[in-house]
């Protein structure tokens, strides 16, 4: 029993980690607010899916589409929408949750709920850790998941675009008279940003059906993982995932499914109460409390 | 090529009527008098005129004005609400509660539900007050969603299938009217609110609010009492929706309750109410005129949200008030 908790609360923590990676690089890391990254996420996972079963397209194919297809919406978003209303935090906010919203609506309008929308899983078969099944997928998802959280930090940390991701986040005027064009930099992040959700959806998705309540709790969960581990900070995201992911487990074996989804919400509650920075964020620790 | 520039200048009539109070022709007093007696028509009207399929869309449209202005309340002390649906499903659930639990007639669960859920929804939010911004906005997203998913999980309150067989209005004259009064009264309310000295430090709060700390005023207490009024508003909404359906469940804490108001304010304008009620007066009736559409509501609701937060940020109610104010001519710019 302890056993299956902590190995399934790995591979749930490193599901966390892999969906709020896309979302903390937009938002923690460039700081360009991306409300619609659930909506991202829920699409890529239809145009994959639409992909595979009506064009019969083979499922790499698929699966690169989606993805750039989702890059190109989140770079149109900003291009659009985000760029005329840069630097007012709230119709950030406002404007891109509702395009998220609009487009999974859209999604449940059109019908597209039922257990037909799956997407293939990678490999089949399943080995024994100790003496749990896990089965191929989730080692696919965790190994994912590590390779994206380490490449994120060197990313972020040692190339020139990445830095100046952070550089933008930290001051738009003093990036831009380093050379780094601001307003350029941001709509590449959220490119970037939604891409990730997307590569997320193609290789969590398979798990289970796609559905469009989904794109709600992936926004929350990715919104936990970041406000929790701290805006701008990769550690914090992993150490975050890994905090609700096994207090997500725990809660589930314990008290059953339906309390799962509160340990997020209550998570983001009690960190913006207590320490609205995050455990490892070190950005704009004083401006956003009186 | 001379250049030419758009200018701006005050209608003759605004002056006179506007600063001076000595109001000399009916032209002038219809002027100032006819904007607001507009809405205070309508609201008394409206309900007389319309198919009792219409009435119902009126009482939705009125409810998501007064969710509006509370929103529009909200935002003029600098709190932006993305959960509006927090203080409607609270107002319900209390209203709800007294009714089904404690038997208490109608004309006491609407005003206690109120008072009390808004109460609740204050001391909810009470330990994020310190927050600005967007964290402030995020707590209120997260709160009606996490609600919903207690009441799920708990099953209290009958759980998913709600309290159902709740007591209705005596009849539905009562009904209208009843909604009609308290919109007219909120709007004109809080239009008077903001302009004495404690809409004063509500809006200096907004602007500055460590300006106004410095003056030695606790913008806490402050806040916690305008998140309060606000709170009661929306609660008052819950309890009377409560009534209306006679049935109280999960979908009070439901998305629609937190975009649409939101989406009236904008598309109406901010900080004026009148904006928001006009906003919910258009998106309402709009969207039940395009029946068909269904489920394709919310779309319709957050399209229109985005559209006017990039294409049209002040509002309908603003640009129309200064064209009733101003006119406008191209004039050449002096070289």
């Amino acid at each position: 029993m302890l056993e299956v908790t902590l190995i399934y609360g790995f591979i749930n923590s490193t599901i966390l980690a892999l969906v709020a990676l896309g979302f903390s690089l937009t938002f923690g890391i460039s700081g360009v607010s991306n409300f619609a990254y659930g909506a991202m996420y829920v699409m890529a996972g239809y145009v994959a899916w639409i992909l595979l079963n009506k064009v019969a397209l083979p499922f790499w194919a698929a699966a690169v589409i989606a993805v750039f297809a989702t890059a190109g919406l989140g770079a149109a978003l900003y291009r659009f929408v985000l760029l005329r209303v840069r630097g007012l935090v709230i119709s950030e906010v406002i404007a891109t949750f509702g395009v998220g919203l609009a487009i999974l609506e859209l999604f449940r309008y059109l019908g597209f709920t039922g257990f037909e929308y799956t997407l293939p899983v990678f490999s089949d078969g399943s080995i024994m850790i100790g003496n749990t099944y896990v089965d191929h997928q989730r080692l696919w998802i965790v190994g994912c998941g590590v390779a994206l959280a380490g490449g994120l930090y060197l990313f972020t940390h040692h190339t020139r675009l990445g830095l100046a991701f952070r550089g933008i986040a930290q001051d738009d005027r003093t990036s831009l008279s380093l050379g780094i064009h601001a307003d350029r930099i941001a709509g590449i992040s959220v490119a970037f940003g939604s891409g990730l959700a997307a590569l997320a959806a193609i290789v969590v998705l398979p798990r289970g059906t796609i559905s469009v309540n989904e794109g709600y709790d992936v926004l929350i969960n990715a919104m936990a993982v970041c406000i929790v581990g701290g805006l701008g900070s990769t550690v914090g995201v992993v150490v975050a995932a890994f905090l609700i992911g096994y207090a997500q487990m725990i809660t589930d074996t314990v008290s059953g499914p339906h309390w799962k989804m509160i340990v997020s919400l209550v998570a983001i509650l009690i960190i913006l109460v207590v320490k609205p920075s995050g455990l490892f964020g070190k950005q704009k620790e004083l401006e956003e409390r009186i | 090529m001379s250049k030419r520039r758009r200018e701006r200048i005050d209608r003759g009539i605004k002056a006179r009527s506007g600063d001076i109070f000595a109001l000399t022709s009916y032209r002038e007093m219809l002027y100032v008098a006819v904007p607001p007696l507009l809405p205070v028509i309508g609201l008394i009207v409206l309900p007389l005129l319309l198919p009792t399929y219409w009435q119902k869309v009126l009482i939705s449209t009125a409810i998501f004005a007064l969710l509006a202005m509370s929103w529009d309340f909200l935002a003029c002390v600098g709190m932006i609400s993305l959960g509006q649906a927090l203080f409607f499903g609270l107002g319900a659930y209390c209203a709800g509660i007294m009714d089904h639990y404690w038997g208490f007639p109608i004309w006491l669960s609407i005003p206690l539900g109120t008072v009390a859920g808004s109460a609740l929804a204050t001391v909810v939010l009470l330990p994020v007050l310190r927050l600005r911004g967007v964290y402030f906005s995020m707590v209120t997203l997260v709160l009606p969603l996490m609600f919903e998913r207690i009441i799920e999980a708990t099953r209290v309150f009958g759980g998913t299938e709600g309290l159902t067989g709740l007591k209705s209005f005596p009849n539905h004259w009562v009904e209208l009217y009843l909604l009609s009064a308290i919109t007219l009264g909120v709007l004109f309310g809080l239009r008077r609110l903001m302009t004495t000295d404690f809409g004063l430090v509500l809006k200096a709060i907004r602007d500055n609010d460590r300006s106004v700390m410095s003056g030695g005023i606790n913008i806490y207490a402050v806040k916690a009492q305008a998140l309060f009024l606000g709170g009661c508003i929306g609660a008052f909404c819950g309890a009377y929706m409560t009534h209306v359906y006679m049935f109280v469940g999960m979908p009070a804490f439901a998305l629609d309750y937190s975009i649409l108001p939101l989406a009236a304010a904008v598309v109406g304008g901010m900080g004026t109410f009148a904006g928001s009620l006009m906003g919910a007066f258009i998106l309402v009736p709009l969207s039940e005129a395009l029946r068909g559409v269904g489920g394709l509501r919310t779309v319709l609701y957050s399209l229109s949200l985005v559209v006017f937060i990039v294409a049209l940020p002040e509002g309908i109610f603003h640009y129309m008030k200064r064209k009733y104010h101003q006119f406008e001519r191209w004039v050449e710019v002096e070289q």
